[in-house]
């Protein structure tokens, strides 16, 4: 396999930032693969996470964010568990969301950063996650309208999904954990 | 025994089943769960995706709540027992993140709180011999095919929960009850649930081989410990079949649902009507 990157103006890319935002030392990785045969989406992606951290180690730049493996990941961890050098690759991913988050990167296929920006809004509002309300200002912001609407009856009947927003949390410190969070984004740390 | 009890969002939308069924064993079982006033959402995977920090400091919200209580904390939702014990974990290895995480929680968190599974406090502080002698129904041979998933063992170095390629805690209840439980191949494979809504496409793909898995082996059913396995399996059981062109009709229960059923617990109380593929194969074994 080849891989072609481009380099940036920076030596390493995305490398040193994305080191520092998960806390793992990529050259650590000696690309035995363990991480992508146990990858259940590696098969699916343009690249699979071995190659991910190649491309990091290679001097990567911005082209890496727009790679569809970023949000296919499932977060499901098998590549960190398995790693003999014991690397967190699920957080090198995470890490790379933020990435692509923050310098706005075209958006992937089903738009996973609208639905968490939708799950997220109603969890700071309410202290809890309010599904309906999530999910069709998910569906409204551009996710599939008619996806899943067979199975809504069904669920208000079998009690799956509440109607009314949750109460009971305690709003305040919630409200003030968001706001914490935008501040220390605010300050480019 | 008494334990603080974080019950989690789903207790209150799509894994309903999962928390009463819960409540109910906990009960017949003399185990005592405190709600923890004032719980709120632990950020699940939208959290961590978006911003680490964020995704430490909703989870310690809660954590700070059980340390005021001196109690264990207790949780049945595999994504809140996960994003708990990573809080904990990035609290006690990280001192900046500790810092900026009780910054956000305007109070001190030392990450000391001991977060717990309901499945590890039945097996650990009752444990099977005991808990046998409860039981009032055996499984009858039911064949299980017990699903651990993704969360509740991975990753080891922070989960500590089992062994993270072959666990085994939900087998030793079923075996406990009665039933026979499987040895099959897809224990720990990802059901793709992290992507229920944005690419069901994926999660369809990857449900579809747990399920013909399982059924290749033989089961009866499938038991599962996570709202996220569940209603990946179970609500979209026939999406799965679209994909696979065949019928499978295989019910996904929550392993405490078994557990009420042996412990001689009304239908009612553990939400067996609510799952989507009927659970009759189940009741006329048990019968």
């Amino acid at each position: 396999m080849t891989i072609k990157i481009k380099k940036q103006a920076a030596e390493t890319g995305l490398r040193r930032k994305v080191e520092e935002m998960s806390g793992v030392d990529l050259s650590l990785c000696y690309q035995c693969k363990k991480c992508t045969c146990g990858c259940p989406v590696a098969k699916l992606s343009q690249s699979p996470p071995s190659e991910i951290v190649r491309r990091l180690q290679l001097g990567a730049g911005n082209e890496l964010l727009e790679n569809d493996h970023i949000w296919l990941c499932l977060s499901c961890e098998t590549c960190y568990s398995r790693c003999p050098m014991q690397i967190n690759v699920a957080s090198v991913i995470d890490a790379l969301r933020t990435l692509t988050l923050a310098r706005k990167t075209s958006l992937p296929r089903g738009n996973s950063p609208l639905f968490n920006r939708t799950f997220l809004k109603a969890v700071e509002t309410y202290g809890r996650s309010y599904d309906l309300l999530a999910i069709m200002q998910y569906k409204l912001g551009g996710g599939n309208l008619t996806q899943d609407v067979e199975k809504f009856p069904t669920m208000l009947k079998k009690g799956k999904m509440a109607i009314l927003p949750p109460s009971g949390a305690d709003k305040k410190t919630v409200k003030q954990i968001f706001k914490k969070a935008q501040q220390h984004k605010g300050s480019g740390k | 025994m008494k334990y603080a009890y974080y019950p989690g969002c789903s207790a209150h939308s799509t894994a309903r089943d999962m928390h009463e069924s819960s409540m109910a064993v906990a009960r017949s079982l003399d185990i005592e769960l405190v709600e923890l006033k004032g719980w709120s959402c632990c950020g699940a995977t939208a959290a961590h995706q978006t911003d680490r920090a964020l995704a430490a400091s909703l989870p310690s919200a809660n954590l700070v709540l059980a340390k005021t209580s001196g109690l264990d904390m207790v949780v049945n939702c595999a994504a809140c027992y996960n994003r708990l014990k990573y809080a904990n974990h990035e609290i006690i290895t990280m001192p900046a993140m500790r810092q900026q995480v009780n910054d956000a929680i305007g109070r001190e968190y030392d990450g000391s709180v001991k977060v717990r599974h309901l499945v590890e406090v039945l097996l650990e502080d009752i444990g099977v011999v005991k808990l046998r002698k409860h039981f009032k129904q055996s499984l009858n041979g039911l064949k299980v095919a017990c699903y651990y998933g993704c969360l509740l063992v991975r990753p080891p170095e922070v989960m500590n929960f089992d062994d993270p390629e072959n666990p085994t805690s939900l087998d030793r209840l079923v075996n406990a009850m009665g039933g026979e439980s499987l040895e099959w191949p897809y224990k720990v494979e990802c059901c793709g649930g992290g992507l229920s809504l944005t690419r069901t496409d994926v999660l369809v793909k990857l449900s579809a081989l747990i399920i013909e898995a399982a059924q290749a082996c033989g089961a009866d059913c499938i038991a599962v410990a996570c709202p996220m396995c569940q209603s990946s399996l179970d609500l979209r059981q026939k999406d799965i079949e679209k994909e696979a062109g065949k019928r499978f009709n295989l019910p996904v229960v929550y392993i405490s649902q078994l557990l009420g059923l042996c412990l001689g617990i009304p239908h009612k109380e553990l939400g067996l009507n609510r799952l989507m593929v009927n659970p009759s194969v189940i009741l006329k074994t048990i019968a």
